[in-house]
This record gives C-alpha cells, structure tokens and sequence, in this order.
C-alpha cells in the first residue's frame, strides 16, 4: 500500500488481496500443524476462563496504573528537561538514559530482587506497577519534549510579547498545542506498555501471561495456552494501534 | 561612529519635555561573532512614530526585540516606561504587557478561535472577566475590519486578515507603544494595503509606533523620524524627506538607490 493510502478507502482489489494473504499465511499454519499431528483441546483454555479473565483484567490495571505514574514522571521529567538550569536539565538527562539504555527486565529484577526488599516492601504488583511506570515516563518524557519542540518558537515569543510569563505561555500557547501531537505517540507508548508488562509474570505478579504460563503447567497444552495468550493481548492491543494511527492523521499538520 | 543624531533629536524635543517611554543606551547583542546590534543609542518618545530601515541582517529586528526583551542585551542599558533594564536582564512580563508586538509570520495562536487570540492575555495577564474582555475584543476587530471572522480560526484567514488580528490582539492589552517587525513582508501584495492602513489609522490616533519596514511610502507619510541602520549600527536618522530626498550618509544613498532599482 502506498504511504498515508486511507485503509477506508480500500478498494475491492485490495480486499481481495488481503483476503488472500490471510488465507494463505492460515493454510500453512494449518498445515504444519496438521503434519505434526497435534490434538487440540481447547476445553481447557474454556475451562480456565476465569483465570485468563483474571489476568486480564490485572494486565489491564498494571498498565494502566504504570501508565497514570509514567505520564505524571514524564510531564516532570520534561519540565526538568526543558529547564534553564543546565543541572536541572542533567537530572531529567540522567533518568531518561539510565531507563532506556536497560531492559526492563532488568530494571524489573532490580526494583523486585534489591530496592524492595532494602525497604522491607514486599507488594509485587505494587512494585511492579511502579517499575512499569519509571520505565515508561522516561519514554512520556521525550515524547512530550519533542512535543513541546515541535512548536515553532515564534508561538513562545507571540505569548510573552503579549505579557504572559513564561509558564502561562507553556500552560496557554505552547502546551495545549504539543498536547495534539503527542496524543498518538502516547497511545502508541500505551501500545508497548501493556506488551511489555507480560515481563512482570517474572516476579510472581499473576498477570495474564503468568497465568498462560501456570495453564500450560498444569494441563501441558501449550499451544492452546500460549495461542490464547497471544490472542488476547492482541484484543487490547490492535484496536489502540488503529486508534493511534487514526489519531496520527487527525493530528499530522496539513492533512 | 559618526552620529549622535537620535540622541540629540530626542533631547532636542523640547524644553521640559516628559521623559523617553523607550531608551536604549549603549545596547549590544551578539549571535556568537556577529554582533547584530552594536552600541546603540536610540530614544523614543511617546507619541512618536519611528520606522526603522536597512539591508536584510542588518539588526533591525534585533533592535526591536531589544526594547520588549525577547533579546537581551549584552552590553547597555535599556529603559522601558521609566524602568531600567540592565544588560543580560529580562523585563518582566508586566513591563512587556505595555509593548505590544507584531511578527512578519504573525504568529496568531492556531489552537484559538480569533475572539480567543485577543482575549487570552487580557484575561490571563490583566485578569480582565472573560465578558469585558470579549467586548473590547469584538471593538478591536471591528475597528480592523473583521468584525465577522470573530469565531473564524486563524487557519482560515488570509494573511491580510491574519495581520489584522494580530495587530488587535496586540492592541488588546492597551500598550503603550507598538513594535513592528516587517508586518508585510510576508504579505501577498493585495494585502499589503489593508495593514497599512490599520496601521495608519493607528498612528493618526496618537499611538508611539516603531516599525521596521521596507515600505518607503508608508515611511514617508507616517514616520516622524527614519532610522537607518546598517551591521548592526544606527547608522543616521532624520525626518523622512531629509533621509529620502538627501540621504546623509553615503551608505544610506546606497541602500535607497538598491531597493528603488529593485521596485
Ligand atoms: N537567534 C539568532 N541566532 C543567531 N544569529 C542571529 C539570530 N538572530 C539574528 N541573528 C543574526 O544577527 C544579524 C542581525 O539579524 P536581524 O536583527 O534579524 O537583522 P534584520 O532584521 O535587519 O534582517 C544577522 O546576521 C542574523 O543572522
Ligand atoms: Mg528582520
């Protein structure tokens, strides 16, 4: 498809395409799957609901909450960042690399296995919603920066030529303007957050995926487990990507 | 260099006469190794209309943004309304409210309505109710001529328009003097008329105007007094038929010589 082609505007052709696509990348799987002669039993995916409802649903909480903390870190840490004072702005520097140069993992392993316990704290989800919220405000913080440059300075100067202070000339002119541009790209962070909240079935959080992993345990059918899995946190995900992209051109300058 | 001129004319204006509502002593400012502005002496005083000319990176929007502080001095001494503002120091925002500022790009606020645009710093920097506000905002558009586009959105006006909302917007704090940086120069010629003319009719009302600008017509009827400027300095000043009909300085026979052969 050509860049910025309007998927509503698919024409029967490309439907068809599609269907295509679909059908053939469907039949190898089916294939493959059949040659391996697998028995599949799905009652025991429809057995577990409740606990794939369960987890869900803390998943869902998880990365919304480290969501709420990322966008309160970030909006912080990109006033910080934007600050006149160069060791104001080395603070903000200083997180923002430290959280994006480690995998989340790690950080995960870190907040569970050393800083919990030195503050004799042992809540997993707690810890691992704040963990989920550190490692996604460094994120929010570069995507509302480069929000705020986006602006043309010539929007800051108007606001203070006309007797605005500095701040009101952010909270009036500057920041309600950046805020349209970054709504997709945060959708898009929201996107990644709650993928990458599956790494918190690591320590012991009963989230979605650790639930996937305690079905596949218990009853070894692990492609019913994990396809569910899948599944599932495409059910979140895809519809927040068409929102974001939706949003994308709603939002891109002269469209 | 060779003039004391401005200084002198605004000495000479008078005996008793109230002080300068804008002074720039000795004022310097420099981008790395250019200095855009060097040493300059200039005193404005209420009431008057002073337009600025010379070649493109010769200063003039420098100097301009000297006097409300969206550049500051590195050497010098600008004085504002009586307030003194030393070298590497802001004016505050309340001084900056009594200078109201029109941009070559206008710069309108595209997240505003055209109402929006004129009553966001009345209300927010003067803390004016939003309803007096509005009504004053609605004076100043019909005295524009856009009366009509209140409700309009800045992307959809011409540029025409969009200047003449800018000028009210600026007008909506009630300053004390307005500052011009080339209002037409991004201005399709049709509509170079329509701004001029507000302007003109700002002038006639008493406002003290400093405006940089490449429009000699303009300059010739409404200025008081022409400033010249060239790397940076002032070069001469005077009133306009003395600046256009003997240009003082061989450099500004130059730059007339230039720009009529351009027309
Ligand atoms: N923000 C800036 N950064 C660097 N150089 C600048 C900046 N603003 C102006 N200058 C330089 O200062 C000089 C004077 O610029 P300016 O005042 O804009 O001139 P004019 O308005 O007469 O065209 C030019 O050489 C210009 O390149
Ligand atoms: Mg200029």
């Amino acid at each position: 498809m050509r860049y910025g082609a309007r998927s509503q505007a698919l024409t029967g052709r490309q439907l068809a395409a599609r269907a295509a696509v679909l059908g053939l990348v469907g039949g190898a799987l089916w294939l493959a799957l059949a040659r391996m002669e697998y028995r599949w039993d799905w009652s025991v995916v429809w057995d577990y609901r409740a606990q794939f409802a369960a987890g869900l649903e803390l998943t869902l909480l998880l990365s919304l909450g480290g969501m709420a903390i990322g966008m309160a870190l970030g909006a912080v840490g990109c006033l910080l960042r934007v600050s006149q004072r160069d060791a104001v702005r080395f603070v903000a520097l200083l997180y923002v690399e430290l959280v994006r140069g480690t995998p989340l993992l790690v950080q995960l392993l870190i907040a569970y296995y050393c800083v919990a316990p030195r503050l004799g704290y042992d809540q997993p989800r707690i810890i691992g919603m704040a963990a989920l919220g550190v490692f996604a405000g460094a994120y929010v913080a570069e995507i509302l920066r480069a929000g705020l440059e986006s602006i043309e300075r010539g929007q800051t100067e108007a606001a203070l030529a006309l007797g605005l202070s500095r701040w009101q000339a952010l909270r009036l002119v500057v920041g309600p303007q950046a805020l349209r541009r970054v709504i997709p790209p945060l959708t898009g962070q929201f996107v990644s957050l709650v993928k990458d909240s599956s790494l918190l079935s690591i320590i012991a959080i009963a989230e979605l995926t650790k639930r996937a992993e305690l079905l596949q345990a218990s009853s070894l059918r692990v492609f019913e487990a994990y396809l569910t899995l899948a599944a599932l946190y495409l059910a979140i995900t895809f519809p927040l990507s068409r929102l974001a992209a939706r949003l994308e051109r709603r939002f891109t300058p002269g469209d | 260099m060779t003039e004391a001129a401005p200084a002198a004319q605004g000495a000479g204006a008078g005996a008793g006469a109230a002080p300068p509502l804008v002074a720039l002593r000795g004022v310097s400012k420099r981008f790395g190794e250019v200095v855009a502005v060097d040493r300059a002496h200039l005193e404005i005083r209420r009431g008057e209309k002073l337009v600025v000319i010379g070649p493109s990176g010769s200063g003039k929007s420098t100097l301009i943004r000297l006097i409300n502080g969206l550049e500051v001095a590195d050497e010098g001494e600008v004085e504002l309304l009586g307030q003194r503002i030393h070298a590497h120091h802001e004016p505050p925002p309340s001084l900056r409210a009594e200078c109201g500022m029109v941009f070559q790009h206008f710069h309108l606020f595209p997240h505003l309505r055209v109402l929006d645009n004129l009553t966001l710093a009345p209300r927010h920097v003067r803390r004016l109710p939003r309803a007096e506000a509005e009504a004053r905002a609605r004076e100043l558009l019909a005295r524009v001529g856009l009366a009509g586009k209140a409700a309009a959105w800045p992307a959809e006006l011409s540029g025409g328009e969009k200047q003449r909302v800018a000028i009210a917007r600026a007008l909506a704090m009630q300053p004390q003097i307005m500052l011009f940086d080339e209002p037409t120069s991004a201005l399709d010629p049709e509509m170079v008329g329509e701004v001029l003319e507000v302007m003109r009719e700002l002038a006639q009302g008493g406002m003290t105007m400093v405006v940089v600008t490449h429009e000699m017509g303009f300059a010739r009827a409404v200025a008081d007094r022409v400033v010249f400027m060239d790397a940076g300095r002032i070069v001469c000043s005077g009133p306009p038929a003395a600046m256009f009909d003997r240009p003082p300085h061989p450099r500004l026979q130059a730059f007339l010589a230039r720009i009529l052969s351009a027309r």
